[in-house]
């Protein structure tokens, strides 16, 4: 087993716990977090592809796109961040299941 | 410059650009609203008699627009589409008076005589279709403007009877639509007024053709009404008396009969229609339309519906004309595309007369009437009398037509079914007649309305008078050479001809 | 004369710098909004004229040469949806600046509206020119860039109005867009480590079956179904769009998902065409059946009429994936300029509906459908409005929505594959059945009707009526967006003729 096939396993790894973590966890904190992981993992597998090239020169193109992929993360976590302190000053709670219930009863707005 | 196409956009255009202008005027401006009204039908009738006389110089007009490869516009103004055109623009013109006097105390005519311009616009424009797209795009720009219409009261059986409108006329057009495509797709783009179209397609599509026709058919027999596709044309009766009219004598029914003579002549041909056995079916669905008809007629004792049932029957004798091959009985369902017409509208003029000056709606009701408003009940007679078939009235002219080429064909059933039907249109009008002029008044009616010295207002009296003095006359000079009856001639002249 | 590429940098770079300056200005608001869109409009009228001229084109952003650089790709495609977005945009833009006036007028909550119009527009804009980069790029991950800033300034702009409902509908569009993102983002990761480039254009003549491959397009696909919602990944789209403020859920109906619907679009049709068998594209086509039923019958459920209008998205977008099979099976390029039609006109159609819903939602004081009858007296331009962006979605003549649907009918019954054409017409029928039933109460008379609010600005009232009328004319002067499809689209047999970089 080499360290590059271990690298590819560890961010696979990290996208499928960050998938299972974003669609199964009920608080909204733990979904971004397992959103975070995702693109860690995601991250992950696109630099190891930067290293496997043959002529032993290493690819810079993955390391600009995981560079401006982190920012963008980065931004998206701020922004769902807000949004939880946002939803949580309306309705007081900071689980999605249960909100499910409560926005068929609320009333749509112009 | 194309004069000629430029002709034909005007008179689409002569009731477009009014109704588009009454949308914009504020609801109380009835003059100028009843001015444009008149004056949009009047240059239509204007502008549709230079494009007849055009015609029998010999000259054609043509404007095509081509929206993509393939979507191709086209008007045209063969002797049928002129005369489809005429009829509406004439019985337009009376409606639009009728319509004025009829909803002079109404709410909301803003919309509704915008609507109204709009719908005789899409009328022409049916009329004038080059093409089978175009008429596709006209037909179904027709549902949309009369379902205004239809709704114009806003009670719930308006509502209602809007909702089965809108579904009946919706999914007809969704046939068509597909029906329109597969022929596309089978034959290229397909043109009308030119020589039968599919005589000239290769023969092993057979099957297709034969499914297809029937797919048209059945689009265009919801708004003809055919059985068993009638059943909006009952309940639309809740509209208001101009409505009826309209849409029973100028507008819709017609425009899907036109439908039907347009697919049987200009797109299959007869000769090619009766090589697939395709016209028993069609004879028989229409035979069977005019004795239903008929019969549902005999069970009314609402007065317009009644006369809805007998638009239902009345149709299909269009259709059985031309569904029997032979020139006469071409002639005699073409003409009664004029008189039936001008003989319905005569009654539903009549009807609603009675309707708005007494309140009268019921059969049952209109004994002794004849005393009370004479002019009306004379047109009403009149009118009666030529769906009857007495000479000289106009629907003599075209069931002795119809009569004699079902002879010529061979079609004996035919002539029995016209004999069935013409006893059961007496059965279902005569005892009206007899009522209102021979029997006393057996009950008050519920409005007395005005008595003055004409029996009701001079817009309502107006357009029967016209349309059955136009019953008789074209009856009385159904030979000259400016009758209809020359006219269809000349147009089934072309079809049969060499 | 400017060039094309001139015109495509201003694209991006004048909303953004407005969006900019909008933010740290926010009393300036109310004049650099639209002054911004009426500039973004002027370049997209540029970039058309230029592209007529000369031709598809392929711009190195500064200089710099990919894989590095960013490139941008104008073809045919691209302009047409460029001009969609400036002209919906505009008329949205329009239109909100008498929404947020009306709103600042009344009395109570001034601080509140206030707090929306200044964070609207500089969101609106940063969206409008991502948008523009998006239909712009040439590379998939760019493409992602693009896409994400799309998503975000949407997600913002729904929670914009402070209701619980529309914060939780913000949240819940976020974490599926976050889901989307990376799914879409692994899929560029392994796309780029099989073949290298991510140029769509290189890609579409490199793309050969591979383990890889097929694991990419499963997960690009699927993070692009959640952002355009199809059934049954549709779930986040209605609550998010009926409850986000009017102007915004115009955008977001009429613009925003036409961005993952593109790239749908250019993926399946373009860049794995080669390789994908024709009964892969059944799967697409499927879905968009079960989502033109599904939200159809959902829409005439609906009470309220914004509910009602965002399950018609949900219907209209299953609408255009049914012609993906289409595309595949067409041996011309009738269904690609089908589906240009129906996107279009759907734009053009849905900003309108949403419009015109928004200022009935504000003039009744509620958007209840049954107890609308008779607001036509008081807002007869914007009911009038409504029932012609609903005939448009029917798809009656002669509207963009019926040129496309007469494209596919004939692409569908000329190859043999008629279950497409018949879906697409029971679609029609179906619209036409939750269209009719808002117009019935849209065209009755009844007097008088009580009005929450006396004014309603006529900007709002016109530019929904405009935006309608826009999209039921598309159909007549359809010849002038072929035109421009015809100069350099995305059909294959034009993708040979392209430059490489």
């Amino acid at each position: 087993m080499n360290t590059i096939f271990l690298y590819n396993f560890s961010g696979l790894a990290l996208f499928a716990i960050g998938l299972h973590g974003l669609i199964r966890s009920s608080h909204l904190l733990r979904k971004i977090l397992a959103a975070n992981l995702m693109s860690s993992g995601i991250f992950l597998v696109m630099i190891v592809g930067a290293y496997g090239t043959d002529n032993g020169m290493i690819d810079p193109v993955p390391h600009a796109m995981v560079l401006t992929g982190i920012v963008v993360s980065v931004s998206t976590t701020a922004v769902a961040l807000v949004l939880v302190c946002l939803v949580q000053e309306t309705t007081n709670r900071v689980l999605l299941l249960q909100k499910k219930k409560r926005a068929r009863g609320e009333r749509t707005d112009a | 410059m194309n004069w000629g196409g430029l002709l034909l956009v005007m008179i689409l255009l002569s009731s477009l650009v009014p109704g588009l202008i009454i949308f914009a005027l504020p609801e109380r401006s009835n003059r100028p609203r009843t001015f444009l009204n008149l004056g949009g039908a009047v240059l239509k009738l204007l502008l549709i008699l230079l494009m007849i006389i055009g015609i029998y110089q010999g000259r054609h007009f043509e404007v095509r627009w081509q929206l993509l490869p393939g979507i191709e516009l086209a008007l045209n103004s063969d002797p049928l589409a002129a005369l489809f055109s005429t009829l509406s623009t004439v019985l337009w013109l009376l409606t639009t008076l009728y319509a004025v006097g009829y909803l002079e105390q109404s709410p909301n005519r803003r919309q509704f005589f915008g609507y109204f311009s709009i719908c005789v616009t899409v009328t022409v424009g049916i009329a004038l279709a080059g093409n089978l797209i175009t008429f596709l795009l006209f037909y179904e720009l027709l549902t949309l403007t009369t379902y205004p219409l239809v709704i114009h009261r806003g009670t719930k059986e308006a509502l209602a009877a809007g909702r089965v409108y809108l579904v009946y006329t919706m999914s007809g057009g969704a046939v068509l639509l597909v029906a329109v495509a597969w022929l596309q797709v089978l034959a290229g783009p397909v043109e009308f007024g030119r020589a039968p179209f599919l005589a000239s397609v290769a023969a092993e599509h057979e099957g297709q053709l034969i499914v297809l026709f029937f797919m048209f058919i059945a689009g265009m027999g919801v708004k003809a009404a055919l059985v068993p596709l009638h059943g909006w044309l009952p309940r639309a009766m809740v509209a208001p008396a101009p409505v009826s009219a309209l849409l029973h004598a100028v507008a819709v029914v017609k425009a899907g009969v036109f439908g039907i003579i347009r697919i049987v002549h200009d797109v299959y041909g007869i000769q090619y229609a009766a090589g697939l056995n395709l016209l028993l079916p069609l004879s028989i669905l229409a035979s069977l339309s005019i004795v239903y008809g008929s019969l549902c007629a005999l069970r009314e004792d609402d007065l317009k519906k009644r006369l809805a049932y007998s638009t239902v029957s009345q149709l299909a004798y269009i259709v059985l004309g031309v569904s029997v091959a032979g020139p006469m009985a071409a002639i005699g369902g073409l003409v009664h595309l004029v008189h039936q017409g001008l003989m319905k509208i005569t009654l539903f003029f009549c009807a609603g007369n009675l309707a708005e000056t007494l309140g009268v709606h019921r059969i049952s009701e209109m004994n002794g009437i004849a005393r009370r408003m004479p002019l009306t009940m004379a047109a009403f007679s009149i009118g009666a009398l030529g769906m009857i078939g007495f000479p000289p009235m106009a629907g003599f002219i075209s069931k002795w037509y119809l009569g004699m080429g079902a002879l010529a064909a061979g079609k004996m059933w035919v002539v029995a079914i016209l004999a069935v039907s013409t006893l059961l249109n007496a059965a279902y009008l005569l005892p009206i007649l007899i009522g209102a002029w021979f029997k006393p008044q057996d009950c008050t009616w519920p409005e007395q309305g005005v008595t003055a010295r004409l029996e009701t207002r001079w817009m309502l009296l107006v357009p029967p008078l016209v349309t059955a003095f136009l019953v008789v006359a074209v009856g009385l000079l159904a030979n000259a050479q400016i009758s209809p009856l020359a006219w269809v001639k000349l147009i089934v002249g072309m079809e049969y001809g060499p | 004369m400017p060039d094309t590429a001139f015109w495509a940098v201003c694209l991006v770079v004048v909303p953004l710098f407005f969006a900019i300056i909008c933010f740290v200005r926010s009393s300036l608001v109310a004049v650099l909004g639209p002054m911004a869109a009426w500039l973004n409009a002027f370049a997209a009228l540029g970039m058309t004229f230029s592209f007529v001229h000369s031709g598809p084109i392929r711009y190195a952003i500064g200089g710099w040469q990919a894989p590095l650089g960013i490139n941008f790709s104008i073809d045919g495609l691209s302009v047409l949806l460029i001009a969609m977005t400036a002209v919906t945009g505009l008329a949205v833009s329009m239109y909100a600046i008498g929404y947020f006036s009306l709103r600042i007028g009344s009395a109570r909550e001034i601080s509140r509206h206030e707090h929306q119009r200044a964070y609207f527009w500089p969101l609106w804009l940063l969206l409008w020119a991502a948008l523009n980069g998006l239909f712009l790029s040439a590379d998939l991950f760019n493409i992602y860039v693009t896409l994400e800033i799309t998503g975000l300034s949407a997600v913002v702009l729904t929670a914009l109005s402070g209701k619980a409902a529309a914060r939780l509908a913000a949240m819940r569009y976020l974490l599926v867009s976050l889901l989307g993102s990376c799914s879409y983002l692994f899929g560029v990761a392994l796309l780029y480590r099989t073949y290298g480039t991510l140029d769509m254009t290189v890609l579409s003549r490199l793309i050969s079956p591979a383990p890889l491959m097929w694991v990419s397009l499963a997960l690009l696909t699927t993070g692009l179904l959640l952002k355009t919602a199809l059934f049954p990944l549709h779930f986040w789209l209605p609550p998010a769009h009926a409850n986000a403020l009017a102007p915004v859920s115009a955008i977001l109906s009429g613009l925003v998902v036409k961005a993952s619907l593109y790239l749908m679009l250019r993926l399946w049709g373009d860049v794995f065409a080669p390789v994908l068998p024709l009964s892969a594209y059944v799967l697409p086509g499927a879905l968009g059946c079960g989502a033109v039923l599904w939200g159809a019958g959902q829409a005439l459920l609906q009470k309220r009429l914004k509910m009602l209008v965002a399950y018609s998205t949900v219907a209209q977008l299953g609408y255009m994936f049914i012609a993906l099979p289409l595309i595949r099976l067409d041996a011309g390029s009738s269904a690609w300029e089908a589906v240009i039609f129906l996107i279009m006109s759907h734009a053009c159609a849905k900003s309108a509906m949403f419009m015109a819903a928004g200022s009935i939602f504000l003039k009744a004081g509620h958007d209840r459908i049954d107890d609308l009858d008779g607001i036509k007296e008081v807002l007869p331009v914007t009911s009038f409005a409504f029932v012609v962006a609903g005939v448009s979605l029917m798809g009656f003549p002669p509207s963009g929505g019926f040129i496309g649907k007469w494209l596919l009918l004939g692409v569908s019954l000329s190859s043999g594959q008629w279950w497409w054409g018949i879906m697409l017409v029971i679609g029609s029928l179906l619209a036409a059945c939750y269209v009719y039933r808002v117009a019935c109460h849209l065209l009755v008379f009844k007097a008088p009707f009580y009005s929450r609010r006396e004014f309603i600005p006529p900007v709002m009232e016109w530019s929904a009526l405009l935006l309608a009328v826009l999209a039921m004319i598309l159909g007549l002067f359809a010849g002038y967006p072929l035109g421009l499809l015809e100069a350099g689209g995305p059909f294959p047999a034009q993708a040979c003729l392209e430059v490489m970089p």
